[in-house]
């Protein structure tokens, strides 16, 4: 790898080199490095382009890197990687997505993400996305998660985009058996003239299911940002859906949320709130020695950690 | 030494209005000045003006002999003016110990941090990795305040309404944090916008300003039996109680 690779590496998953574990390392749509380890197996798909990744039974305290990076000019690319999670395990998931574009096409990959989770399993799955490079190609990234809970199944899903990302349009649907949580923090900041678009379509189908869908984010300049979330609550199950926002500049926001209660016993509760940043939150931190533009970056900082 | 001189603030409100009018105060190093008089008389717009985040519309003010009136209020601040607010600012994702960090102006240790919480009577541990948002209660928002402004170590440390929001056992908590800032150092002044008896009882000097301006200004054996039973001076018990 290249010094711009290793770059977007150490960006989207917080590595430096080879890490622990199982991992598949994508670069200009192939494969730089793989391996499998004893509980989780990484084999190539046949048929289309990605991997299938199985994890046994009972794994616990493992993980698996599976960063993707873009450093050509003009790639296009579509991923199918399929997670396929025994029973009673405990895993962590770092998947992240960077593209550095000097050039004046097009860079674009469509990572479709599908996990099915066994019975008692906790997986935790980060997923970064980052663009750089001074090119005027764009740099996009379609993101598409499908998530398949099984019973007592708790996944925790940490979505962050914070620069470089001209257009996303981010789908995660997911369905949840009895007992199951999905708890999903999502950290969003466009600037420029990017566009942003996140969609959620939950199935709470089982009794006790349980989501909590959390979305921050900030849009500077003349960006573009909508957050639509649907949660339908199929059985006596808990859902909870926030988009909190911050606007500024001449950028758009629009928040969609949706609940579709389909039982009597279906706790269903959203919120959202979109604002600019308040004009007293920056005095009190001028008035404890920060200029307004340090304030300011302060507040979105702590907004979106 | 902080210097007011001839202080004028209006406002446009169907036509110009004036809310403070030739006020010339000075408050001498290592002094605690209490500001009082009847609500709507201007306090509070005078500590905003100090702390520059309300321009006078005429006048100037001197911090140790250095013109502060053009400063911004980030100026002001890295000069030594501390400001409490009346009522405190809330932020999501902003920590305790974030804005304690700020306050200080250096990457200090927790330990360090949790610190200037225990001066205001806060168990340092249950509140420093507590975000500064809607889950604190006032009172607890408003110690928080006044720990943000310790951490300042100001020249001139401005508090407006400190009392506003806490309970009684805080309210002694706070004359002792009042105390101990005065003995911590001698050279810098407290500035303190209130009504409260306790914190008009243990002020060096007491200022009554009346419809905007000053009607009375003077060492506290001198100002206070003249205030006792008005407006300007209450008890705390009776205060609280007529809030509730």
């Amino acid at each position: 790898m290249d010094e711009i690779q290793k770059r977007i590496l150490s960006e989207v998953a917080d590595l430096h080199g080879v890490p622990e574990g199982a991992y598949n390392i994508r670069v200009n749509g192939r494969s730089e490095a793989r391996s499998s380890t004893a509980n989780i197996e990484i084999t190539s798909k046949q048929d289309v382009s990605g991997i299938d990744i199985r994890i046994k039974d009972g794994t616990k305290n493992q993980s698996l890197h599976i960063p993707v990076v873009l450093s050509k000019s003009g790639l296009k690319e579509t991923v199918y990687n399929d997670f396929y999670v025994g029973d009673d395990c405990d895993v962590v998931i770092v998947a992240g997505c960077g593209i550095d574009n000097c050039g004046g096409q097009d860079s674009q990959h469509d990572g479709i993400h599908r996990f099915y989770v066994g019975k008692n399993s906790k997986i935790r799955y980060v997923e970064k996305h980052y663009g750089a490079g001074s090119g005027t190609g764009k740099r996009i990234l379609n993101p598409v998660t499908e998530v398949t809970l099984g019973a007592n199944s708790f996944m925790e899903m940490e979505m962050v985009q914070i620069k470089g990302v001209d257009s996303t349009v981010r789908e995660t649907k997911a369905e949840l058996a009895e007992g199951a949580k999905l708890v999903v923090h999502e950290r969003l900041m466009t600037h420029g003239e990017q566009s942003a678009i996140s969609t959620y379509d939950v199935q709470l189908n089982g009794e006790g299911s349980d989501a909590d869908i959390i979305s921050r984010s900030v849009a500077r300049d003349k960006s573009y940002q909508r957050f639509d979330a649907r949660l339908a609550g199929n059985a006596p199950c808990a859902g909870h859906s926030e988009c909190d926002s911050i606007i500024m500049d001449e950028a758009c926001i629009s928040a969609i949320p949706r609940l579709d209660a389909n039982n009597v016993d279906a706790a269903l509760i959203h919120e959202a709130a979109i604002g600019k940043i308040a004009g007293e939150q920056i005095i009190k931190l001028m008035t404890l020695g920060l200029t307004e533009k340090q304030a300011e970056e302060q507040i979105i900082n702590g907004f979106l950690a | 030494m902080l210097e007011l001189k001839d202080i004028c603030f209006e406002v446009e409100e169907d036509g110009p209005k004036t809310i403070v009018s030739g006020v010339n105060l000075t408050v001498g190093d290592g002094k605690f000045v209490v500001i009082t008089g009847p609500n709507g008389s201007g306090k509070s717009t005078l500590a905003k003006i100090i702390a520059g985040i309300q321009q006078p519309t005429s006048g100037s003010i001197l911090l140790d002999g250095e013109d502060i009136t053009g400063l911004s209020i980030t100026g002001r601040a890295q000069r030594g003016i501390g400001y409490a607010f009346q009522n405190p600012v809330r932020f999501k994702g902003i920590r305790v110990k974030d804005l304690i960090r700020i306050a200080v102006g250096a990457d200090i240790s927790v330990t360090e941090a949790c610190n200037y919480l225990s001066e205001v009577g806060l168990c340092a541990r249950n509140y420093i990795d507590r975000e500064v948002n809607a889950s604190l209660s006032g009172g607890e928002l408003k110690r928080i305040e006044i720990a943000t402004v310790l951490a300042r170590r100001s020249r001139i440390a401005v508090f407006d309404e400190p009392e506003a929001g806490i309970d009684l056992w805080s309210f002694g908590n706070l004359i002792e944090v009042f105390e101990r800032m005065r003995s911590a150092n001698s050279a810098n002044s407290i500035l303190v916008i209130s009504h409260q008896e306790r914190i008009l009882n243990i002020a060096d000097e007491i200022v009554v300003l009346t419809g905007g301006r000053i009607t009375a200004h003077g060492a506290r054996q001198e100002i206070l039996p003249s205030i006792l039973g008005t407006g300007a001076a209450v008890d705390v018990c009776e205060r609280m109680g007529g809030r509730s």
